[in-house]
């Protein structure tokens, strides 16, 4: 029998969130037992998505709805990390390492270069206006 | 998160507990910058062994750190770091700019 199984959480753009979020998938992830690592990567990258979306998506108004989409067939997960705040102008210069827009926060700029480094897939859509969705995909047990 | 400090001659020892993302940087930012100028500090010293997760919000607050330190002719390290931690730090290059120690002890010598 494949081991099948989904989840959605929504949860408002405040920070506190950021944490709760990242917990949450870890929780429905560890369905699978995975590694200390393996689960490890999964939060970092959960983190990263959804402080993009609160600090650009929503530009720190608490007021915004962020949506998890998490699924994971047999070993293989998928999570989408949804807003729909203002969009990302250019997708290519936002994964730039380094690249940030933040100008009076202090922001390292490595979103997106984490992202990649966690999970084995990352893509990115938006619409400016409407909002973005990160979808990754990692691997288990490879 | 909680953040606890000692100073050591003109190091500030900063030790946090908990997680450090994007919300907990605010806190550990105005907590840790308002100890240093009050207590005249030079370097600043990290204490990582109660920290279980940090994502890249948390290198952007050790840059942070590294400049205002620098300015004041300081050095800026960490000690008791994790493996899961040290993996962000190697991947942003940033522990080039500030060297991690085994120990307390260790990394209060090479500051000394």
């Amino acid at each position: 029998m494949p081991k099948k199984n989904s989840m959605q959480i929504q949860f408002s753009s405040n920070s506190l969130n950021e944490s709760f979020a990242r917990v949450a998938v870890a929780a429905f992830i560890s369905q699978l037992d995975p590694t200390v690592e393996e689960l490890y990567d999964i939060k970092m990258a959960v983190s990263e998505a959804v402080t993009n979306s609160i600090i650009h998506g929503y530009e720190n108004e608490e007021t915004g709805e962020i949506c998890i989409n998490c699924a994971y067939e047999d070993e293989v997960v998928n999570i989408e990390i949804i807003d729909h705040g203002k969009g990302i102008p250019n997708i290519e210069e936002a994964m730039t390492a380094l690249y940030t827009t933040s100008g009076d926060e202090e922001r390292a700029g490595l979103g997106f270069t984490v992202m990649q480094s966690m999970m084995d897939e990352v893509e990115v859509f938006s619409e400016v206006g409407h909002g973005t969705t990160i979808r990754m995909k990692k691997s288990l047990g490879v | 998160m909680s953040i606890d400090f000692t100073m050591v001659d003109r190091t500030l020892l900063v030790t946090l507990e908990g997680e450090i993302d994007h919300h907990t940087c605010v806190e550990i930012r105005q907590t840790v910058d308002r100890e240093y100028q009050k207590r005249r500090a030079k370097n600043l010293l990290f204490d990582f062994a109660n920290i279980n997760f940090m994502d890249s919000s948390g290198i952007g607050m050790l840059m942070g750190r590294y400049r205002s330190v620098a300015i004041c002719g300081g050095e800026i390290g960490l000690y008791n770091v994790s493996p899961e931690a040290w993996r962000i730090l190697s991947l942003s290059g940033i522990h080039k700019l500030m060297k991690t120690y085994s120990s307390k002890q260790e990394a209060i010598e090479a500051l000394a």
